[in-house]
């Protein structure tokens, strides 16, 4: 039974100790990855940061005011002016659909201009017929 | 073991038969004993004391060994950790209030040699000042040759110069990594910005200092390592700053002004938008600042922060004002305005020698901008409960914004505020102030009457400011100064659309040997918009200008800075998105036109 066990002990010794070989190499090859990751990592930082930086500086106000005048006849930008503002009553809609009339139309109202020549001309009239509009 | 016997039997019969003491033997014997019991404490006691110093040896050793490695070892980051957390060596970065990159760092190489590694240091020279012209070849060989083991070429390099220096293929030639500040608008906001340089330098890095501006001001903050990731934004916004310096740089030329700046403010948060200051520099190439002649001649001089001036008419309403928080006027109330006004040696006129006299509405001596009425308000007031209201305004101290320059700007007041002093002060004469601290006070009329500090910052929160006036008398101080441009000496800057309310200001500059320079003048433009539910505040200052459309030249405020004025808020209004309002007036309000006219 003992020498059993000591040759047990001794290939679990052996066996541990590969796994441990192993373990060293895949960690450190982790960590070689990990650097190489971070590196790229702090490349990219820049290359953004540098990226940034040329983004606004193409973007500068100077030249987009430059490419608006070389570009006029394209574009026709010209500096925004107050007159462009407006509210939501100045936009023109499409007109309703006017309504059919069909039946009798009656209509009240004054034949003269209330003056006070003549404050007693009031009259009211009516008026029968059918109408057909098309809109 | 065998125990060696104390008295043995041999030698104790024998010593017996001789007559001895057999006693001595016995002692002989444990004296022998104990040596050689000492013998065997004394080798033990050695082997211990020889294991303890080895023991202490080879601790001292590893300690040794480890911090030998430490300092001859290049530090590493801990690579295990996790990333998230980004610590940088950078300078923050400085942004608009829309996120616009104002100020940003850019990767670049500085070069330096080792003239001990050069091969041919005669060519390398020679090449060298082929690629940079301000370099002088004869010298730099000299520097190569005369035994010295390192100097710098350049601070920073460009790519294309990079490359070219490789292709020299000296080996003695060395680049060294660079963090460059860049400023990508090139001059816009650059007297906010100010400018950095490198400060301690060494061959793999070098440290960014700020120079002036709020570079300096918040250095501390922006070269912390732990907010290098969180960027500084600042309450300019670079779309705004664009379109003033632009306008105003046209009004310069066409005023044939020195000089010019403008600030615009919000009322409420004290949150400068845009603060220009006309010549400008390019904080990316920041020129030398000059050693001889006029500080203020310098494009490094900011007329908006650094620039104490006599502000002239702009003050009135400041008296004015405070006469109202006191009860002693009303806007209607009738105001001696004779001219001109004796006071002991002293003669007080109005503009061109005009009378507006003999009495005058408050409202009119702010309309038709008359000293001799805004003289007699302050003496109505008294000098020392003036000087405690301008002092409460700011007015009297230096201004307070996030730029270095700031402090340094110290009003210039009068040692002893006597009457005269008084008198003068309530037409802005006799007393110099920044006109950011013009632009402070008008905010706190225009935002019925909380007291306003300027600041460069963007923040969702700030502090309230103490109530100076009421609201009343700050909504009656608007009304007065929209009557300026509607019927007064600001109509130029009635921009249709954004109801500006103003005070316009023109003083002659001091001459060097005393008295005043009556051709050269600065004029102020201080306004609010809109006038009936204001906003902003925007001070426009022109340094020296001369309008010369005229029969005459013309260099009252009205004919320069306010067009100028006008035109700006036309330009920004929409950009704001501040949309045109019809102004309504009340029908109580409807009198007689007087004949638009421009005048001081």
């Amino acid at each position: 039974m003992r020498p059993l066990l000591y040759v047990a002990s001794f290939l679990a010794v052996l066996g541990l100790a590969f796994w441990a070989y192993r373990e060293n190499y895949a960690t450190q090859h982790q960590l070689k990855q990990m650097a190489a990751v971070q590196d790229e990592i702090a490349k990219l930082r820049d290359e953004i940061s540098l990226q940034r930086a040329e983004w606004a500086y193409l973007n500068r106000p100077e030249r987009l005011r430059d490419l608006a005048t070389l570009n006029f006849d394209r574009l026709g930008l010209l500096p925004m002016e107050p007159e462009q503002l407006g509210t939501s009553a100045q936009v023109s809609y499409p007109a309703p659909p006017m309504l059919k009339i069909t039946g009798t139309i009656e209509t009240e109202g004054l034949l003269y201009p209330m003056t006070g020549a003549q404050p007693n001309d009031t009259a009211t009239t009516g008026t029968t017929g059918k109408e057909e509009q098309t809109p | 073991m065998i125990r060696t016997p104390l008295r043995p039997l041999a030698r104790i019969l024998d010593a017996r038969a001789k007559g001895e003491n057999p006693d001595v033997i016995e002692r002989e014997n444990i004296a022998a004993r104990h040596e050689v019991m000492r013998d065997k404490d004394r080798g033990r006691a050695e082997r211990r004391l020889l294991m303890l110093g080895f023991g202490f040896f080879m601790a001292f050793s590893v300690i040794g060994a480890r911090m030998g490695t430490l300092a001859a070892s290049e530090p590493v980051e801990p690579r295990t950790a996790s990333g998230g957390t980004e610590i940088t060596a950078q300078r923050a970065d400085i942004l608009d209030r829309q996120g616009r990159i104002l100020a940003t760092n850019m990767l670049t190489y500085s070069l330096y040699a080792q003239p001990h590694d050069m091969v041919d240091p005669v060519h390398a020279a020679t090449e060298l000042a082929a690629i940079f012209p301000e370099l002088d070849a004869k010298a730099l060989e000299r520097r190569f040759t005369d035994g010295r083991s390192f100097l710098w070429v350049r601070k920073v390099l460009s790519p294309e110069q990079m490359q070219k220096v490789h292709e020299i293929g000296d080996p003695g030639l060395y680049f060294g990594p660079r963090e460059m500040r860049l400023y990508p608008n090139g001059n816009l906001a650059s007297h906010v910005l100010g400018g950095a340089a490198f400060g301690a330098e060494g061959v793999d890095s070098a440290e960014v200092i700020g120079t002036a501006g709020i570079e300096k001001d918040l250095d501390a903050r922006l070269r912390d390592p732990a907010q290098s990731g969180t960027p500084l934004t600042l309450s300019i916004d670079l779309t705004l700053q664009a379109n003033i310096e632009e306008v105003l740089a046209t009004g310069m030329r066409m005023m044939n002004a020195k000089g010019a700046a403008a600030i615009l403010m919000d009322i409420h948060t004290g949150e400068i938008l845009s603060l220009a200051s006309l010549p400008n520099f390019d904080p990316n190439d920041r020129p030398a600042s000059a050693i001889s002649g006029d500080p203020s001649d310098s494009p490094l001089f900011n007329r908006a922060v650094q620039g104490v001036y006599e502000l002239g008419s702009t003050f009135k309403i400041f008296a004015v004002a405070q006469a109202m928080d006191l009860g002693l006027v009303n806007p209607e109330t009738l105001v001696d305005a004779n001219a001109p006004m004796k006071w002991g040696k002293f003669t007080i006129r109005e503009f061109e020698n005009h009378n507006y006299g003999p009495l005058l509405s408050v409202s009119d001596i702010i309309a038709k901008s008359s000293n001799v009425g805004a003289a007699h308000i302050g003496l109505m007031i008294g000098g020392e409960r003036q000087q405690a209201f301008l002092k409460s305004m700011g007015l009297l101290d230096p201004p307070t914004a996030e730029l270095i320059e700031a402090p340094g700007a110290k009003a210039l007041v009068p040692d002893r505020w006597s009457e005269i002093v008084t008198i003068t002060a309530s037409y802005g004469h006799g007393i110099a102030s920044s006109p950011l601290n013009l632009a402070a006070g008008y905010a706190t009329i225009a935002n019925g009457g909380i007291k306003v500090t300027p600041t460069l910052l963007h923040s969702a929160h700030h502090e309230p400011g103490v109530r100076l006036i009421t609201a009343d008398t700050a909504k009656a101080c608007v009304a007065m100064l929209r009557r300026v441009v509607t019927e007064g000496t600001a109509t130029l800057a009635n921009v249709p659309g954004y109801a500006v309310a103003g005070k316009t200001g023109t003083a002659e500059k001091p001459k060097k040997g005393g008295g005043y320079d009556h051709q050269k003048v600065i004029n102020t433009f201080a306004s609010i918009f809109p006038a009936n539910d204001p906003k902003y505040v925007l001070v426009v200052i022109l340094d020296e200008p001369v309008e010369t459309s005229g029969p005459a030249p013309r260099r009252t405020a009205g004919w320069t800075s306010v067009p100028v004025a006008a035109e700006i808020i036309r330009r920004i209004g929409p950009l704001m998105g501040l949309r045109p309002q019809v102004e309504t007036t009340s029908l109580d309000g409807l009198t007689a036109v007087s004949e638009p006219k421009v005048s001081e």
